[in-house]
C-alpha cells in the first residue's frame, strides 16, 4: 500500500495518545485513592 | 461499574468498526489514494476535540453563575480531554500533509488556530496548577476557560472565511464541497466513534476530579483539626 508508513504512523502515534492517557486517569485516580484512604485514617485518629 | 463496562464496551466496537470501515469500506479517493484514508482519524478527533472544548466552556460559564464546584470539574475534565484529541489532529495533520502537500507544516489560518487553541488549553491546565486555594482556581481558570473558546470558533470558520492551504470544508461547506455517499457515512460513523470515546474518557476524568474534590475537602478538614 502506498504511503502505508505514514499510515501506520498516524493510527499509532494517534492509539498511543489516546492510551497514554486512559492509563495516566487511572494512575491519577489510584493515587487519590491512596490519598483519601491516608487522610481518613489520620481524621479518625484525631477524633 | 456495570453502566461503565457497558459504555467501554459500546465505545470499543464503535471504534473498531470505523477503523475497520475507514479501510475497507470506503472506495480509494483518486487524487491522493491510501493516505487519505487518515482523514477518518483526524477530522473525527477534531469534531470530537472541538466537542470537549464545547463542553469545558459550557461547565466555565456556569461554574462562573453558580459557583458550584462540579461545574468546574466538568470544565477541567472537557479541556483536558479536547486537548487529547487535539493532540492527536495535531500529530495526524503533518503525517498526512507530508506526502499530499510535500511539507509538514504551514502558518495558514487553520493550522495556527489550531495550534493555538492547543497552546490556549495547555495554558488553562498550567494556570490551574499555580494557584492553591481551589475556590480561586475555580474562578480564575473558569475566566481563563471562557476567554480561551473564542479560538474555537475561529478554528472552525477559518477555512470557510480564507482560502488556505489546509483543505476546504467537505461537510456543510456549501456549493460544489461533499464526500462520495460511503465516504460521508463512514465519515459520519467515525465522527460518533470519536464522540462516544470523548464521553468515555470525561466521564473517567470527571470521576478522578470528583475524587480531587474529596481530598481538597478532607485536607480542609484535617488542617482545621
Amino acid at each position: 500500500m502506498k504511503n502505508f508508513d505514514s499510515i501506520f504512523a498516524a493510527y499509532v502515534l494517534g492509539w498511543a495518545v489516546f492510551f497514554g492517557f486512559y492509563l495516566s486517569l487511572g494512575k491519577r485516580a489510584s493515587s487519590l485513592r491512596a490519598e483519601v484512604e491516608q487522610l481518613k485514617n489520620s481524621l479518625n485518629r484525631g477524633k | 461499574m456495570a453502566k461503565r463496562a457497558i459504555l467501554g464496551l459500546v465505545t470499543l466496537g464503535l471504534v473498531v468498526t470505523a477503523a475497520f470501515a475507514s479501510f475497507y469500506v470506503v472506495p480509494m479517493e483518486r487524487t491522493m489514494g491510501p493516505i487519505q484514508r487518515i482523514f477518518y482519524f483526524h477530522a473525527a478527533s477534531a469534531w470530537a476535540g472541538m466537542t470537549a472544548f464545547f463542553i469545558c466552556f459550557f461547565g466555565n460559564l456556569l461554574y462562573v453563575w453558580r459557583r458550584q464546584p462540579n461545574w468546574d470539574w466538568l470544565g477541567v475534565s472537557a479541556a483536558e480531554v479536547g486537548l487529547a484529541f487535539t493532540t492527536i489532529v495535531l500529530i495526524t495533520g503533518p503525517i498526512w500533509a507530508h506526502p499530499v502537500w510535500g511539507i509538514w507544516w504551514t502558518w495558514d489560518w487553520r493550522l495556527t488556530s489550531t495550534f493555538v487553541m492547543w497552546l490556549l488549553y495547555i495554558s488553562y491546565l498550567l494556570l490551574r496548577t499555580l494557584i492553591e486555594e481551589p475556590d480561586r482556581r475555580a474562578l480564575l481558570s473558569a475566566l481563563f476557560g471562557i476567554f480561551a473558546f473564542l479560538d474555537v470558533p475561529l478554528v472552525y470558520f477559518s477555512i470557510r472565511w480564507w482560502r488556505t492551504q489546509h483543505p476546504q470544508p467537505v461537510v456543510m461547506g456549501g456549493p460544489g464541497s461533499g464526500l462520495e455517499p460511503t465516504m460521508r457515512k463512514v465519515f459520519f460513523f467515525s465522527v460518533l466513534a470519536m464522540h462516544a470515546l470523548m464521553i468515555l474518557l470525561l466521564s473517567e476524568r470527571y470521576r478522578l476530579e470528583k475524587l480531587r474534590g474529596e481530598v481538597d475537602d478532607l485536607r480542609r478538614e484535617a488542617e482545621a483539626q
